[in-house]
């Protein structure tokens, strides 16, 4: 059997049962990425060596009985998203300003998902900077999908959500601003979690748009993913955004009956999709329909205002958070971004500067407060919303390049939610007439995640999606 | 609508080439003319939203924790000299 | 030249560090005076990739206390804002900062010669690193251009908290400047917040300097700000130089420049920085990685209470109570641990011994008995056997009374019109004159008698 294919909770029986050790484990995963990496470059850098150690030790401390409870994660091989700071592992957010870059300290989550008894398998690729929705901009190559290597992994966390698909790791972590977990998830046919804006800490993420950023699990199930947001939810005293909300325990509701729950479906959201898309998604909504749910129609606020939002809220944080790379403390200095990263640090600075800034952030904010407001009128009516993910399946490789628009029109039905900081989830729903998988989103009030994960759960249980490979 | 590319590039302290001044004019004209749609918005009498949490007054206890050694401080520059960072010669008087 | 036909127009920035343990935004020891370099740091002082600011409740609080202190208003909403500019001992590319909703806004301080001084705002800020600058080989200034220069960075100051007070432009004169740092400089190390060691950088002074024409209302169109002072000297120094060169330029018919200068010690003058006319665009914007604040009036009410009372306040109460001179009022308020001893010793001697408060005070101030250590009970019982009722000539008595009560019309006059306590301060005074410890009771009533 390839240990690579299983999911958090085979792999966990599989340890439990003793029928292979963590070291068979990674060393199945390692030897996975040796063989499709050339194809596929989902990561910029492998661990092996720290891998198999991580594993040799996991698996002493389950011979000494420590048992899966205390460390719910022990010997499971993850990829992590290069934008998380790993003490002592290389992160360079995938820009060469940070190509030598190894950090004194763990990310938050790192260092909650070391302390379950996570493997490192290595840290995997991005738009640089995060700023991107193909994994084209990177400054290490693009990542390619696995369903078709002559289209693109979608981004920011591409490599994250190929490593998953190729069955490269057992699970990955990424992040998302606007999109960069749910929609590679779905160009890549896995299941992609953003959890609420400041349910999951931010310290030690290499910071894009810190009003947006979420760190989240991107994973083969649905279940992994709530077990994952067990371990990864919580305040953090070093990230002053974290809520002080008590946690879920996600996993205790996700098989709940999810008769009589109202979802809400908008037109607005299926305006301007592909036909491939739109077909697989309203198929969905039939399953769904079945188990017992009620299908609402609501109104929102047109997807397509919300690109201008997004864009200039997005820009001007990020002109501020790349000062910070000068080359004086650590990487190299300002001469090394790229074109993508210079394009969004001028456009941020220039609207924050003098005379503008009413204009063009403070508008934005105010904007945003509309879309808040918005999203809480339609929660009154309905449970969640339901709609596609992307408008369009993966692209071909090529399709980003020099369109300075291209990331933020693409990812016009998920930048509402990142906004107004709401949790959602992308579920694989089918593929595409030419074999691209085809995803659809449910998007949540804040802090509903258990709601999204048990319709997710439900959904994916009665289909056979999450049951298909690509052949690589 | 023009940005002054060069002005703005020096503000954000970001060196560039004459080529690339050129490239960027034109495709954050394209951006800039794209956002002027959110005029379109009516947002009379809105507050803006810096905080979506609504969290408030988060501070934490004055009490001081280890910090980083002088060599982990160091362990990622290129340039240091007797346990500071070095830097070409900043004049001021 | 005649400065007399101008008047000066000056305002002063202060920078006061706080002496809180950790820094702002982070756990690391703010206490960085003297340490070796960059032992003090963390991913968030050192602005790494990732880290998060998460401010100190302490230092929040100590700024608005100083912000009540200078009788500021405190609104209810305020926020931090970041400050985005370049410079290597700014390690994130931006300061955290607050731009137009600070913690304290339009307080006001009162100088001896009557005058109100408008404090602006007093806001909440980070300090940034310390550059060291050397050039070529050697610890001085650059020799030719050729020389091969560095500065060196170091970033155990990068993060402390420092409050930054602003005043109007309502200063006239380098003496009432000096007047309001010392009473500043008082005001923060009687608060408890910080040392304001000049030497050590703890109270950093900008002042701004402008002259308009005898009668002009509008402010003038420019001005000039001194940096790089380091005593309240200097500042008096640096004023009195600028007012004269400004007056030498006005006179010629030109118009200073607007600009930044700095203060040179050796020569006692200023020398032209750069010019503040190419004014950074800080391209403000709220902090988002911090939560807004929102107090209510509980709070800062008791925020108020909790405040260490202030020397003039002190001094005053003293005055009231106890009718002693203004002049032992503040010898005794500017020692703690006599202040501590004398309220419960000077009450004790009254009680138990009859001492008078003014004798209690002497025999305190003019250290004829340690105060150290020494319970009140045990000093008021000192005193006493020091101080004992001695007998005195009637003669001599009714002399020192009369001398007493001609060179105290003022006192004799509040007693005549009902200030009873009175009475106790010429009883003082008497035993003073006296130069021995009478019968207070006695003294009293002949004092009464004579007033009648």
């Amino acid at each position: 059997m390839n240990l690579n294919t299983l999911t958090i909770t085979q792999a966990k029986e599989g340890l439990k049962e003793k029928k292979f050790s963590s070291v068979e484990l990674t060393k199945a995963c390692l030897e996975r990425i040796k063989n499709v990496e050339p194809k596929i470059n989902a990561f910029v850098t492998v661990s092996e060596k720290e891998a198999i150690e991580q594993a040799d030790k996991a698996d002493k401390l389950a011979s000494q009985g420590e048992t899966l409870q205390d460390k719910p994660l022990l010997g499971i091989p993850f990829s992590v998203k290069d934008n998380f700071c790993t003490k002592g592992m290389r992160t360079t957010a995938s820009s060469k300003v940070l190509d030598d870059f190894i950090p004194p300290y763990d990310a938050t989550v790192v260092a909650k998902l070391k302390e379950a008894g996570m493997v490192i398998l290595g840290k995997t690729n991005l738009d640089a900077w995060a700023h991107g929705s193909s994994t084209e901009t990177s400054d290490y190559g693009t990542t390619k999908n696995p369903w078709n290597i002559k289209h693109l992994p979608g981004g920011s966390s591409g490599g994250a959500a190929a490593s998953i698909a190729a069955d490269e790791a057992i699970a990955a972590i990424g992040s998302e601003t606007a999109g960069s977990i749910r929609q590679p998830s779905d160009w890549c046919g896995v299941v992609g979690l953003k959890p609420t804006y400041g349910r999951v800490s931010r310290y030690g993420v290499v910071a894009m748009a810190s009003s947006l950023d979420s760190p989240g699990p991107i994973t083969k199930r649905v279940e992994d993913a709530a077990l994952i947001l067990n371990i990864l939810a919580g305040k953090d005293t070093y990230d002053a955004t974290t809520s002080p909300k008590p946690v879920d325990d996600y996993l205790a509701t996700i098989k709940n009956n999810i008769q009589g729950i109202k979802i809400g479906i908008a037109d607005e959201y299926f305006d301007d999709i592909t036909e491939q898309v739109r077909k697989k998604v309203l198929e969905a909504i039939k399953v769904i329909e079945k188990m017992g749910v009620k299908i609402i129609k609501i109104k929102l606020f047109p997807p397509k205002y919300t690109i201008a939002v997004y864009t200039i809220l997005q820009r001007a944080e990020v002109s501020s958070n790349l000062a910070r790379y000068d080359g004086i403390r650590f990487g190299n200095d300002r001469s090394f971004f790229a074109d993508e990263a210079k394009r969004r640090i001028m456009l941020g600075t220039y609207a924050l500067s003098a005379g503008y800034y009413d204009q063009y952030y403070n508008k934005a904010q105010k904007v945003r407060t509309v879309i808040v407001n918005d999203f809480n009128k339609a929660f009154k009516e309905v449970d969640v919303i339901l709609a596609p993910t992307n408008p369009w399946t993966a692209l071909p490789l090529g399709a980003s390049k020099d369109n300075p628009m291209y990331g933020e029109m693409a990812d016009a039905l998920v930048e509402p939610s990142s906004i107004a900081g709401l949790p959602g989830i992308n579920v694989p729903c089918g593929l595409s007439n030419i074999g691209l998988p085809v995803g659809f989103q449910l998007i949540g009030p804040q802090f509903s995640e258990s709601l999204i994960l048990n319709i997710a759960y439900q959904y994916e249980q009665t289909t056979q999606w999450h049951k298909l490979k690509p052949k690589l | 609508m023009k940005i002054n590319v060069f002005h703005v590039a020096k503000l954000a302290n970001l060196p560039l080439t004459e080529e690339e001044k050129k490239k960027f004019e034109k495709q954050l004209a394209e951006t800039l003319d794209y956002v002027a749609q959110l005029e379109e918005i009516d947002t009379k009498g809105v507050e803006p939203t810096s905080q979506v949490t609504g969290l408030e007054n988060v501070t934490r206890e004055d009490v001081a924790k280890p910090s980083f050694s002088q060599e982990e401080a160091l362990s990622n520059t290129k340039s240091k000299h007797n346990g500071f960072f070095k830097v070409k010669a900043i004049l001021e008087v | 030249m005649d400065s007399k036909k101008y008047q000066p127009v000056i305002g002063l920035e202060v920078h006061v560090e706080l002496k809180t343990k950790s820094k702002m935004f982070c756990g690391c020891s703010a206490d960085y005076f003297g340490q070796k370099p960059n032992t003090h740091t963390c991913p968030v002082c050192l602005g790494l990739p990732g880290a998060l600011p998460v401010p100190n409740k302490k230092a929040i609080e100590w700024c608005v206390m100083i912000g009540m202190a200078l009788n500021c208003e405190i609104p209810l909403f305020s926020k931090f804002d970041r400050k985005n500019y370049f410079y290597p001992d700014l390690a994130k590319g931006y300061q955290i900062s607050q731009y137009d909703q600070p913690f304290c806004l339009k307080g006001s301080i009162k100088l001896s010669n009557g005058k109100t001084i408008g404090i602006t705002r007093v806001h909440m800020e980070e300090d940034t690193a310390k550059l060291i600058h050397q050039f070529g080989t050697q610890n001085s200034k650059l020799k030719t251009q050729n020389d091969e220069g560095y500065s060196l960075i170091d970033f155990n100051r990068s993060g402390v908290p420092l409050v930054e007070i602003v005043t109007e432009p309502n200063f006239e004169t380098a003496e009432e400047v000096k007047e309001y740092l010392r009473k500043l400089h008082q005001l923060v190390r009687a608060l408890g917040v910080s040392n304001a060691d000049m030497e050590k950088g703890d109270m950093r002074l900008e002042p701004n300097i402008s002259l308009k024409r005898e009668g002009q209302i509008d402010l003038p169109s420019y001005k000039v700000e001194v940096k790089n002072i380091n005593s309240f000297n200097f500042v008096g120094k640096a004023i009195e130089f600028e007012i004269k060169r400004q007056a030498e330029i006005l006179d010629k018919g030109e118009k200073p420049t607007q600009e930044t200068r700095g203060f040179n010690e050796a020569k006692n003058s200023t020398v032209s920085q750069r010019s503040k006319e190419e004014a950074h665009d800080y391209r403000y914007f709220p902090e988002p990685d911090i939560p807004p604040f929102r107090w209510n009036q509980e709070y800062l009410d008791k925020l108020r209470a909790s405040m260490p009372k202030l020397t003039e306040e002190k001094q005053q109460e003293l005055i009231n109570k106890y009718n002693i001179n203004p002049v032992s009022a503040a010898t005794i308020v500017y020692n703690p641990d006599l202040y501590r001893t004398f309220a419960s010793t000077a009450s004790i001697g009254q009680e138990a011994f009859g001492t008078a408060y003014e004798v209690t005070a002497n025999m305190l101030i003019n250290k004829k008995l340690p105060y150290i250590e020494v319970s009140s009970e045990e000093l008021a019982k000192n005193i006493a056997n020091l101080t004992k009722v001695s007998n005195i000539d009637d003669n001599k008595l009714e002399k020192i009374i009369d001398e007493v009560i001609l060179e105290n019309e003022k006192a004799v006059e509040d007693y005549k019109n009902g200030k009873e306590t009175v009475i106790m301060f010429l009883i003082g005074l008497v035993m003073k004159k006296a130069q021995q410890k009478l019968d207070a009771q006695m003294v009293k009533e002949k004092i009464i008698q004579k007033l009648k």
